[in-house]
């Protein structure tokens, strides 16, 4: 029998401690979360929620599309109860998946439209984002804008800045482009817009919105949180950008601005699943969806809450009626059209 | 020896396995629309980025290794401080200081009267730019290894080239580049992976490389097959430039044929090429650390107060083990591998060791993948055996905790350690082991008692090498930590994803600090560890 000291088998038992010893130790009163929404902006609800209901969160955030790997590849052994991503395709992709579980809750149905959950509920829209058009106000009047696909119009031409088709929201803006035009109808929209870029698609969000208060384009996409995120920087030179800006909304006409959610599901193999839905109920109540547009600049999907004064002042939208599950389906076709239409 | 390299490699047979599907309709797509730009850009990337850092930093190397100028004795540690800041931060910090809403284009505008069309300015978030991004902070890799090089040539081999007539020019060119030439080529090959590897610099600048594509593929496409398919062409690339590497110099033979060898007298510089040789490591140092980090104290002195709380000592620490904890293992391993390859130069166990050492020019995501599912098969099959034999669930033992973090850093990181160990290896005559163990020293005495003293530099520019890398990667930690934990690197990524780039700077400062320290202290124990001190 080789002796405890001996570093062949010492190594291996000390591996196997430290093992169980780091795996989260799943007490009763704890709910595990995956989070593909950075930890600034959920961490501060799921305190509220240790602090109201006694249990504690274990929190691992990441991207969505590992996180989906992740839990696919645990399968049953999974620690997680739930999964929170930042995108309804990903959502979807998880129930496709067949990681998520469906689940039921008076309160979930009360507080979230029916537009912005599963219908079997397998996953709930928990905040909603909107995409419009931002414009430079002292270049571009608000009557000479109309919809997206007018931006693919030759007067645009050299005038409009966006950011690569590699980010999700271009993807999912595309996705639902296809929904109401067709593929073909949606190629020659985008090629049209390409060709109206004033320089290559670089940068995020922000960086769109900085360009065009710089003057180096007129008009771009971005979602309101980023320019919401300018207005309340603490960056002086970040407001200054945001003060020469305006918001347009879209489409008020006919499909509606686009939209797209972030939202939670309860995991397949949830061991805590009664703490997973109190958090689901938690994160649709009153107080956590007033949080969401105070602090995020997000929309809550409670349309009962009132919006906050940064959203206040870019006025009230129409938003696309569509489901937000078809823009997951449809994504994968959104990105080979945006590489044949040459939007790098 | 074998089993250890096929261990390693396992992320990158994962891969390869997962690549082992029919090429499916994604490809067609790609053929037809941006295949050729993710190979031209990730070609043009990957041979100026090799250019770039050989421009800058042998010369680096050769002026503080070997001559004697003003400052000389600063610039040979804080030439390598720009290792510390990762090449996306310092992607972001450039754009924010050089882009046309920043301040320096604004304020030209602004004095004299321009709109967009009336100047030209360099386009910073540009394949060029994205070139001179990671030159910036990846020559530090070949100032690194050549310096060691230098360091540890023969003073008698200097001696005899000057005895001949040979100038300062010629003894460099002549003599000592040629014989630095493993470590060059293992530092080159290094930037050349890692740059092949980068995704944030790219993705932000908006440049389509194979990195860039795997991601979109994947994540947008949702088709992991023919993302690791395309990880896989990665892949062969790299290993035939390794290939080709070894093949190259598999004749010559670089170590000394002496022993007794004294610190060689530094070369003056004074005047003119004096003033030069203070150019030519001012600039490099500039452009690649002060710049970048006085933008981040700027940025940071604004927003710190209201981002660093408690949490902050607690990130450093866990960067701070987690990053030393790795570096240890992995030059352990370094060791191990490279001086069995020294005793059983047999293909099998070269091979073995090519392979491990593919980790580093896959992107870190990939590789944690790689990690991720092995790992999950494992804890399955723990877990059943222990329900069919014991009825208790063992659950997850493996994935999600430290110990697949540190694997996949080792399967990432090694090749660092290895290409610095091999390098400093092939400097030792065989004779010596030879002579060792005729006096009856057992391998392994030869290695604790004879090599490691000998390659005391080569080792700790290793160690530094790993330590500071696992302190800056983002991917793999991203995706394999366990809950409620985290590193400066995870916070400043989130802060900086969430278009906050200024609240990052607090933590990429910290990152940048906690790297500063353990490389002056190791430049010093190299300086020490100069040849016939």
């Amino acid at each position: 029998m080789p002796k405890l000291s001996n570093p062949r088998v010492l190594l291996p038992v000390l591996c196997l401690l430290f093992g169980l010893l780091t795996s989260p130790l799943l007490a009763a009163e704890d709910v595990n979360v995956y989070s593909a929404r950075k930890e600034d902006l959920i961490k501060p609800l799921l305190d509220d929620f240790s602090k109201q209901t006694g249990v504690t969160v274990n929190l691992v955030t990441g991207k969505e599309a590992a996180l989906l790997q992740r839990l696919q590849s645990e399968g049953a052994n999974t620690p997680a109860d739930v999964l929170l991503t930042s995108d309804a395709g990903r959502l979807v992709a998880a129930r496709q998946a067949g990681v998520l579980q469906a689940v039921q809750s008076a309160a979930l149905a009360k507080h979230i439209p029916a537009a912005y959950r599963d219908p079997e509920g397998y996953w709930y829209g928990l905040s909603v984002r909107a995409r419009p058009i931002i414009y430079a106000k002292d270049r571009v009047k608000p009557a000479e804008l109309s919809t997206y696909e007018d931006l693919a119009a030759p007067q645009w031409r050299d005038k409009v800045c966006v950011r690569s088709s590699d980010s999700i929201y271009n993807q999912s803006l595309v996705a639902g482009m296809i929904v109401h035009h067709g593929e073909a109808g949606t190629e020659a929209w985008a090629k049209g817009l390409v060709a109206n870029f004033a320089r290559p698609p670089k940068g995020g969000d922000r960086d769109q919105i900085k360009a065009v208060a710089a003057g180096e384009c007129d008009v771009t996409l971005a979602n309101t949180y980023y320019l919401g995120g300018m207005v309340n920087s603490s960056d002086p030179a970040e407001q200054a950008a945001a003060a020469k800006v305006a918001v347009f909304w879209p489409d008020a006409k006919t499909t509606g601005v686009h939209v797209n959610v972030s939202g939670a599901g309860v995991t397949a193999h949830a061991r805590n699943r009664d703490n997973a839905l109190k958090l689901l109920e938690f994160l649709a109540s009153d107080s956590a969806q007033r949080w969401y547009a105070d602090v995020n600049n997000e929309y809550p999907v409670n349309p009962a809450i009132p919006p906050s004064a940064t959203l206040e002042s870019w006025g009230t939208f129409k938003a696309d009626t569509l489901n937000v599950a078809k823009l997951g389906e449809l994504n994968a076709a959104a990105v080979r059209l945006m590489d044949r239409a040459g939007w790098k | 020896m074998v089993g250890v390299a096929v261990l390693l490699a396992l992320p990158v047979l994962t891969v390869f396995v997962t690549a082992l599907q029919p090429v499916g309709a994604v490809w067609r797509h790609l053929v037809d629309t941006v295949l050729s730009d993710y190979l031209a850009n990730s070609l043009l990337l990957m041979l100026g980025v090799g250019v770039g850092t050989l421009l800058v930093g042998v010369p680096a190397a050769w002026l503080t290794g070997v001559c004697e100028f003003p400052g000389r004795r600063l610039f040979e540690w804080a030439l390598l401080l720009p290792m510390a800041i990762p090449a996306y931060i310092i992607a972001y910090t450039y754009t924010g200081l050089l882009d046309f809403a920043g301040p320096l284009q604004t304020t030209l505008r602004e004095i004299f009267g321009w709109t967009r069309h009336d100047y030209w300015f360099p386009e910073v978030r540009s394949l060029p730019g994205a070139i001179a991004m990671l030159t910036l902070v990846l020559y530090p890799y070949v100032y690194l290894l050549a310096r060691a090089a230098f360091l540890e040539q023969s003073a008698a081999v200097l001696e005899v080239s000057r005895s001949l007539g040979a100038g300062p020019w010629r003894r460099f060119l002549g003599v000592a580049l040629p014989l630095a030439r493993p470590s060059l080529i293992a530092g080159v090959s290094l930037v050349q992976m890692e740059a092949l590897a980068d995704y944030g610099t790219v993705q932000y600048f908006g440049v389509g490389t194979f990195t860039t594509g795997i991601f979109r593929v994947w994540f947008g496409m949702n088709d992991a097959t023919a993302a690791a398919q395309l990880a896989t062409l990665l892949l062969l690339f790299v290993f035939a430039l390794l290939v080709m590497e070894r093949l190259s110099r598999r004749q010559a033979r670089f170590h000394h044929t002496t022993a007794r060898q004294h610190r060689p007298p530094r070369v003056p510089l004074r005047g003119k090429r004096g003033g030069l040789a203070v150019l030519a490591c001012l600039i490099p140092l500039l452009l690649g650390f002060v710049i970048p980090a006085g933008i981040l104290a700027v940025w940071a002195a604004r927003t710190a107060p209201r981002v660093v709380d408690e949490r902050f000592l607690h990130l450093t620490a866990n960067s701070l083990l987690l990053a030393a904890g790795a570096a240890g293992l992995i030059l352990l391993l370094a060791l191990l591998l490279g001086y069995g390859q020294r005793l059983r130069p047999r293909p099998l166990v070269r091979l073995a060791v090519r392979g491990a050492g593919l980790g580093y020019a896959v992107p870190g995501t990939v590789i944690a993948i790689g990690v991720m599912l092995p790992f999950a098969a494992i804890d399955r099959s723990v877990d059943g055996w222990a329900r069919a034999w014991f009825g208790v669930s063992t659950g997850l033992l493996l994935s999600g905790t430290l110990i697949a973090l540190l694997f996949a850093y080792c399967a990432r990181f090694l090749p660092v350690a290895l290409h610095s160990v091999e390098a400093g290896l092939t400097r030792i005559r065989p004779s010596m082991d030879d002579a060792a163990r005729a006096l009856g020293a057992t391998p392994r005495a030869v290695l604790w008692r004879v090599h490691t003293p000998i390659l005391r530099g080569s080792l700790l520019t290793a160690l530094l090498l790993v330590f500071v890398d696992v302190l800056k990667e983002l991917p793999a930690t991203l995706i394999l930590r366990p809950f409620n934990f985290n590193t400066l690197a995870v916070r400043t990524y989130e802060l900086a994803s969430d278009e906050r780039l200024a609240d990052s700077a607090s933590f990429a400062l910290a990152i940048v600090l906690a790297g500063v320290g353990p490389v002056i202290l190791l430049s010093r124990a190299i300086g020490r560890g100069r040849t016939g001190q």
